[in-house]
């Protein structure tokens, strides 16, 4: 039993996790996506079409996060060449994302999917209490935590890590060092996008393998909240994931039980908690005013218009 | 060039008819310009002559529009920062180019070659720190540093990557004297090495001290080529200004009368981590007193005229009186109408609103002080134009206002005129108080005096005036009393004939009358 809500608890918080990982790189170069709820979903759609036309989960895993990366490119060249305003272009990225999404898996409502399969270490697998949850899942899951590492190394440890921290606090001066903002800022773009449209491709492969309109369900905004939450730290990405997605499946166990023990609380109270959660969080963060400033990015949501 | 001058005299740097244009508008105008190996060249003028501008084309962030530029004699096109670090040209900009939320050795390590360590970076660091007498240290994050640290993270930076030319863009601006004392050992350090420097600034005394040549701009021109030392201040004023700086007058001190804002026990914490604490902060300024408070940049001026203002009121409402009213926890509207008035740092976005015409600052600073004269119809608050125009008018006539068109947006102003429409905004109305945070910061010298002049008029016409100011050139000028803030304390008042530079100096310092051990000030 125990076991189990493990398990779920970690399927509803991978794409959480993906998804913010990559806002959260995208953030650290100075650029707000809020497009992330779109670019998932079009990961999602991609995944499951391409999945469904050849018959490998794994060809559908890289649409998506083809999909979602290419999808971000859009948002790139109207936000980084063009100039437009982030947030406007981010809220259209979402808005065009859900119906373009509708339309690509269109005639693929209904279909049964196919499910990304785990990959079982043997032994590992075998240790009591953790070792199923831990060794015996699915490719994504491996590859948010490889994630986890990984962006913690590049932006803290590797010196292109440290440029895309120094633009993202101050670009004019990051400009003036040399450094290219604009292109590292398309790469951080790409980056989120990439991983936005492979947890999409979580969703429709892993979590709920078929194709419904919507199946995001605002997960992308919660990544957008965790990133915030985290201070902009991957491993604070992790855990804020995992929280979300234990908060996110405990109401739908105490719903359960509240219906078995006979007490009535509506169901639309206990399904907006990971929401309320978010708030609550948000405010018990946002406290510590040090911290956040430290790590916010400076330059976070505003255009670079190299003087020449 | 003769030959019997020897081949050092190839000049490390020349430039020739060097012009950036910005639309139609020439920031440099056909600039020739010659720096030899190992001496100090002064580059003086005005805000707005150009000088920032020149070397921002140096140094690779802005592309000529035409002329050329050699390096040892060899023509060279300077595409980029990093380009420019190649040849061997270091630069240390006047608004640091820094990272707040990264260290030390993280900001350095940003301008070097990738494949070195950071640890061996910190290393380097340090032994150069100390080697030209620059204390750092290379893990702390710049937020948490004082300018003056800054400034040495920037010069370390520079130095590492062994340049031949080093550019300076108004380096003493922000530091003490006693720090500027030693940012001229180091430089005198690196010419002794060979290397030569180039030195921004707009400070007469100290390019007179230390440069061996001085090249002159205005109005983007090159107006003279000269040796400061054979110069008076007021000869190389003139070829800055183009004509002689009217001198600000002061009579003999008038008696002073009743206290008109006094300040007790203000102690306010910091809004946020970047900010000041401002720490038991008292004083009392009387009718007919100049009260000027000097302090290096960041030690909590900003902070003191916000408290001051109103702009931010704070807790304890006895902790402020103007003329003899507690107003500590009322707004500025309040203030205003106890006849207060105050003129903040920044120009745009703060004192006015770039976008707006004059006429609407007018009102938007004193629709509540002077409802009566520019509002009518009672709640409707009917703007009367005829009224804001003409006093828009007298404030442009009384303060000489250079303007095109009758009422222009505050933004197509210069910084000089601009600042003195907003200074003659409060004067106008005759304040019995007036506060100002850097009066002609960023302003040239012209409009500087005129702005000057007019805060002792009005102190001599029987008002009380605060004037915070990081220019102690300023503040000997039209200073009764002197006070010095730092680290968000603010010293006792001292007459200013008893003030020399060397104490103002010691009390920017952060060394206090309480603990004048010297050590102390090393200690923090």
């Amino acid at each position: 039993m125990f076991e189990a809500i493990l398990l779920t608890v970690i399927t509803a918080s991978t794409p959480l996790v993906l998804a913010a990982l990559g806002e959260l790189v995208t953030e650290r170069s100075g650029v707000l996506n809020l497009g992330v709820e779109g670019m998932m979903i079009m990961g999602a759609a991609c995944a499951f079409v391409a999945a469904q036309l050849t018959g490998s989960p794994y060809i559908g895993l890289l649409a998506g996060i083809l999909g979602g990366g290419v999808f971000s490119l859009l948002f790139g060249l109207l936000t980084l060449t063009l100039v437009a305003n982030q947030v406007a272009t981010g809220l259209a990225l979402t808005i065009l994302g859900l119906g373009l999404s509708g339309q690509i898996g269109e005639a693929f409502v209904g279909q049964p999917g196919i499910k990304l399969q785990p990959i079982v270490f043997p032994l590992l697998s075998d240790i009591p209490f953790f070792g199923r949850v831990l060794f015996a899942q699915d490719l994504t899951f491996y590859l948010s935590v490889v994630l986890v590492i990984g962006i913690n190394w590049f932006l803290f440890r590797s010196r292109t890590g440290l440029k895309l921290r120094a633009i993202g606090d101050n670009h004019a001066s990051a400009h003036a060092l040399g450094i290219n903002v604009i292109r590292t800022r398309y790469l951080a773009v790409m980056f989120g996008g990439a991983c936005a449209g492979l947890a999409g491709a979580q969703l429709s492969l892993v979590y709920t393998p078929q194709w419904v309109e919507n199946m995001s369900a605002g997960r992308g905004w919660i990544a957008l909240a965790l990133v915030v939450f985290a201070s902009w730290r991957p491993w604070r990405v992790l855990a804020g994931g995992y929280l979300f997605g234990a908060v996110g499946i405990g109401q739908l166990h105490a719903q359960i039980l509240a219906q078995n023990l006979g007490i009535v609380i509506p169901s639309q109270f206990l399904s907006a908690l990971p929401y309320a959660a978010t708030i609550v969080v948000l405010i018990i963060i946002s406290h510590n005013r040090r911290t956040t400033l430290i790590n916010t990015p400076a330059s976070l949501g505003k255009p670079f218009v190299p003087d020449r | 060039m003769t030959l019997s001058e020897g081949p050092t005299t190839v000049p490390l740097l020349s430039v020739r008819g060097l012009t950036k244009l910005f639309g139609s508008f020439a920031a440099c105008n056909a600039i020739d310009l010659d720096i030899a190996p190992g001496e100090i060249h002064a580059l003086l003028g005005e805000n707005g002559a150009g000088k920032s501008t020149l070397v921002k084309m140096l140094f690779g962030v802005l592309q000529p529009s035409a002329g050329q530029i050699l390096w040892q004699g060899a023509p060279v096109t300077i595409a980029s920062p990093g380009e420019a670090r190649q040849l061997g040209i270091g630069m240390v900009f006047q608004h640091f180019s820094l990272f707040e939320a990264l260290t030390v050795a993280e900001n350095i390590a940003l301008s070097l070659d990738p494949k070195i360590s950071l640890a061996r970076i910190s290393d380097e660091a340090a032994s150069l720190s100390k080697a030209y007498g620059l204390p750092l240290d290379p893990k702390a994050h710049v937020a948490d540093l004082s300018v003056g640290e800054r400034q040495r993270i920037e010069i370390v930076r520079a130095l590492l990557q062994n340049p031949r030319l080093i550019i300076l863009d108004e380096p003493t601006s922000v530091l003490t004297p006693q720090e500027a004392d030693r940012l001229f050992e180091t430089l005198f350090k690196l010419k002794a090495e060979g290397r030569s420097v180039l030195y921004i600034s707009h400070r007469l005394e100290e390019v007179r001290r230390i440069c061996d040549r001085a090249t002159v701009l205005r109005h983007g021109k090159v107006t003279g080529a000269c040796d400061p030392k054979q110069e008076t201040p007021a000869s190389l004023a003139r070829m800055m200004v183009g004509s002689d700086v009217a001198e600000v007058h002061r009579d003999n001190a008038a008696a002073l009368g009743d206290i008109r804002i006094e300040v007790s026990n203000l102690s306010v914490p910091a809004r946020t981590p970047f900010a000041v604490s401002l720490k038991n902060v008292a004083m009392k300024v009387r009718a007919g007193e100049v009260l000027a408070i000097a302090g290096v940049a960041g030690n909590g001026q900003g902070e003191l005229f916000d408290a001051l203002s109103g702009e931010y009121p704070v807790a304890a409402d006895e902790a402020i009186r103007i003329r003899g009213k507690a107003v500590g926890r009322t707004g500025i509207n309040g203030r205003r109408l106890l006849g207060a008035g105050f003129v903040p740092e920044e120009r745009h976005g703060h004192a006015a609103v770039s976008a707006m015409v004059l006429s609407d600052n007018l009102l938007l600073a004193r629709s509540q002080s002077d409802k009566k004269a520019f509002l009518s119809g009672g709640a409707f608050s009917v703007i009367r134009f005829d009224a804001i125009r003409s006093a828009t008018r007298r404030i442009c006539e009384a303060m000489d206002v250079r303007k095109s068109g009758e009422d222009p947006q505050a933004g197509s102003l210069s910084g000089g005129n601009l600042q003195k429409f907003i200074v003659g905004r409060e004067l106008d109305r005759q304040p019995s108080v007036l506060v100002v945070n850097q009066p002609t910061w960023g302003v040239d010298a012209g409009a500087a005096s005129r702005i000057r002049q007019a805060l002792i008029d009005l102190a001599k016409s029987g008002s009380a005036v605060v004037v915070i100011s990081q220019d102690l050139d300023e503040i000997f000028e039209v200073a009764t009393n002197i006070a010095v803030i730092s680290e968000g304390r603010l010293s006792e008042p001292h007459p200013a004939g008893t003030l020399t530079l060397e104490r103002i100096g010691l009390l920017m310092g952060g060394i206090h009358e309480s603990h004048s051990n010297p050590e102390a000030a090393h200690a923090h």
